[in-house]
């Protein structure tokens, strides 16, 4: 897709890093004047991405988030991409409430959010290569 | 993030103030149990008017908290979350265990309610 503006970073998968690329994300869409409650949603969709990769994927361990925000006509695409472990079962990650890590007092509700703040969802994920998540937004224009 | 926290008879009070992801819930989590242990505590209130972000992380901890709390015989509540951080509640349908209500005094009626 020909973008009207774009950009993609890689970070280390860092927890201390989901606050950076909240930030990163915000700043891209405010050029586009959206409202508060929308720049809230991509926020909170990206910071669940992000720190799924970091703990799902990559299971705290090191490892490369790359995060990429893209703005055509309207609408902002967000792809949020790890090659850690992989999920072994989409259907069931995305139930609400599922976890498999509730030792470390997961709520399961990342992907349930980032269905409720986001108008699309796609994920793409292979076992021991990775996870892609793609997300799009329409911003409201007066 | 930061943390304050208040005693009020055997109610641990937390005022967060930030973001609360899950990198700041590994502090919000370690410091509230550590307060809570130290006071002897019973119940816990979340004073949530000042968070500036929630993500599910927050879910987690709280409910985590009080999974710990609910084996003492305590309360925990939510008191001052704003539309945003209800919104995630709501999705979670965390309020059948941890109720949330506007205010401070609303909350502690409520947890102080419990069985001695
Ligand atoms: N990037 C990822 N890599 C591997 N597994 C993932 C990834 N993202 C999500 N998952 C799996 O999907 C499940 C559900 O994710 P989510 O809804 O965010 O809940 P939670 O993070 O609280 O476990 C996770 O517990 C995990 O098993
Ligand atoms: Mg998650």
């Amino acid at each position: 897709m020909e973008y009207q503006n774009a950009f993609r970073v890689f970070f280390a998968a860092k927890s201390q890093n989901e606050a950076l690329a909240r930030i990163m994300t915000a700043a891209f869409l405010s050029q586009y004047d959206p409202t508060l409650s929308e720049i809230t949603d991509v926020k909170t969709a990206v910071s669940e991405a992000v720190t799924n990769a970091i703990i799902h994927g990559y299971e705290e361990k090191t490892g490369e988030v790359e995060l990429f925000c893209g703005y055509k006509d309207g609408q902002v695409y967000i792809e949020v991409a790890d090659q850690g472990k992989g999920i072994a079962d989409i259907n069931q990650a995305r139930e609400p409430l599922y976890t498999s890590k509730p030792e470390l007092e997961r709520s399961g509700m990342g992907f349930t959010i980032m269905e409720t703040f986001m108008e699309g969802i796609r994920v793409e994920s292979r076992q021991g290569e990775g996870t892609r998540i793609y997300m799009v937004k329409t911003l409201t224009t007066e | 993030m930061e943390l304050k926290f208040f005693k009020r008879n055997r109610t641990l009070i937390i005022k967060i103030d930030g973001e609360i992801d899950h990198h700041t819930c590994e502090t919000l989590r370690g410091e509230t149990d550590r307060a809570f242990e130290k006071m002897g505590g019973k119940n816990i209130i979340f004073r949530m008017g000042d968070v500036s972000f929630m993500d599910s992380s927050g879910i987690g901890a709280i409910i985590g908290r009080y999974k710990n709390i609910q084996r003492l015989g305590g309360r925990i509540a939510v008191a001052e979350a704003n539309q945003r951080v209800e919104q995630i509640f709501q999705l979670s349908a965390m309020q059948s265990l941890i109720p949330s209500f506007p205010n401070l005094d609303l909350a502690l009626e409520y947890v102080e309610g419990g069985k001695e």
